[in-house]
């Protein structure tokens, strides 16, 4: 999976190592952020109306992401293919909190999720990640611009506070998660290089006969329990 | 480890809400499926109304965000316990944050027909983690009083065939099929729903009644209940004389006579 602030260029990225590895003959399953059959509706819904607070704009894409690790991502895990998945409940874990939602809380919440074989996070300052996005859109959208929060009058300042904010939340926790860090100003040839380099150090034993054989690290979360959710 | 007061957030407070503000009274009405908790809902409206205090009534997937997302997603046949038990926890933020506390604010006496509870139970009853449900849950405020309307499920079974006249899937739990067909089911998942709310009686201070009794007796014990919550009065009379009054003219001619 591929963490990052917006702009970094992990999308990118992501899609080229799961064309990579199709190609490679490996069973291959892609799940992006937000994109829950059942959910996603009510997110647009909400987004467009702009009836979110920090709170429900947090449960919902908890809400989007359990139903994509119930019925998508865990039963293709256990069947041995890799899931490649753009953003992970690290999104959540830096940009709630960067909207002011409780650290523990959220982090309780995705409990239920299971633990990335490979956590890749692009990193990249700020104003580089600005630049790309400033540069390919017209309008910056409301929640992505934290316009929520009332940080700024500016869209394009608010963004720039906002995304500031998540930018901290990744890099204070990129260390405690075991992230693979890959510097996301580097070329693009270049980063998918380095990214495929690890995937074959990191599972190249696992994959055998088209599938992984590595099981899913196991519970998530940094709240201990006794009796683990999956 | 619960914070009880009244108006208190149990765990984690809502970012944006000063409790202080909170004038209003919070009553939640829980129980198990086919209980009769709308109806005594219906009768307690009435009654408070005609007390003189401003009510608001709110229930489960009723959230102008999440309550139509949740009818579509049970119409289907992929929604899992876990989606399931986020998908209700943010219908019922967004009713905590945009209805129940804007109502507490201005002073209204919120009547919930189940709270955070019957959620937790749900997904206790499907087999999750209690503590996860417990702090995932843990921005709800802590009612002045729950009202546990307590059955065995016996009496559920007769109810839902006699008024009804057939099972639920979501109310049999036929999601995870607890039995061989929807009766079973039902008494299976309904019996671990109980199970799984008498646990919370004590750490939630729960008041139960009995459910068996008929409607009009539950009614009054509901009145007796809440009575004492020292609601805010209107005119002169003491509220407490006149509840025994207005049930009297409700109650049909009986022994008395």
């Amino acid at each position: 999976m591929v963490e990052g602030i917006d702009g970094s260029g992990k999308s990118t990225q992501i899609s080229l190592l799961s064309h990579w590895l199709r190609s490679q003959g490996y069973a291959v399953a892609f799940s992006e952020w937000n994109s829950s059959p059942l959910v996603r509706q009510t997110t647009r819904r909400g987004k467009r109306k702009e009836m979110f607070t920090p709170s429900t704009f947090s449960l919902i894409h908890a809400t989007d992401f359990a139903d994509r690790m119930e019925s998508y991502i865990l039963p293709l895990v256990k069947s041995g293919a890799i899931v490649c998945a753009d953003r992970y409940a690290y999104t959540a874990f830096a940009r709630d909190v960067a909207r002011g939602v409780s650290r523990s809380w959220v982090r309780n919440l995705y409990r239920f999720a299971i633990h990335p074989n490979l956590s890749f996070y692009f990193r990249v300052p700020l104003d580089v990640a600005l630049g790309r996005i400033l540069g390919g859109r017209d309008a910056l959208k409301y929640y992505e611009a934290g316009m929520d929060l009332g940080l700024a009058r500016d869209v394009e300042e608010s963004f720039r506070i906002f995304q500031g904010r998540i930018l901290d939340e990744y890099e204070a926790m990129a260390q405690e998660m075991g992230f693979h860090i890959i510097d996301a100003t580097m070329s693009i040839e270049d980063q998918q290089r380095r990214m495929r380099k690890i995937v074959v150090d990191e599972l190249g034993d696992g994959l055998k006969n088209g599938v992984l054989h590595l099981p899913a690290g196991g519970e998530f979360g940094a709240q201990p329990t006794a009796s683990p959710l999956l | 480890m619960h914070n009880r007061q009244p108006l208190h957030f149990y765990r984690e407070p809502l970012p944006g809400v000063d409790i202080s503000e909170l004038q209003g009274k919070l009553v939640v009405i829980e129980g198990p499926d086919a209980v009769g908790r709308s109806t005594q809902i219906a009768l307690l409206r009435q009654w408070l109304e005609r007390e003189g205090h401003a009510v608001l009534d709110t229930g489960m997937a009723r959230s102008a965000l999440a309550g139509k997302g949740i009818q579509m997603a049970k119409k289907g046949n992929t929604l899992g316990p876990i989606t399931m038990t986020l998908f209700y926890t943010t219908d019922f933020a967004d009713r905590l944050e945009n209805e129940i506390i804007p109502a507490l604010r201005a002073g209204f006496v919120v009547l919930i027909d189940r709270y955070i509870f019957s959620i937790m139970a749900r997904a206790i009853a499907r087999g999750e983690d209690r503590r996860w449900i417990e702090q995932v849950a843990g921005f709800a405020l802590a009612p002045h009083a729950v009202y546990y309307l307590r059955a065995e499920v016996d009496h559920l079974v007769s109810r839902v065939v006699l008024g009804r006249g057939a099972f639920d899937y979501w109310e049999s739990g036929m999601d995870l099929r607890f039995g061989p067909d929807m009766y079973e089911s039902f008494v299976r998942y309904q019996t671990r729903l109980i199970k799984a709310l008498d646990t919370m009686v004590e750490p939630y201070d729960f008041t139960v009644i009995d459910a068996g009794q008929p409607i009009g007796r539950i009614f009054r014990e509901l009145q007796r209940h809440i009575s004492k919550l020292q609601l805010a009065r209107v005119g002169r009379r003491p509220a407490a004389r006149r509840i025994p009054k207005l049930v009297e003219e409700k109650r049909p001619i009986r022994k008395k006579a």
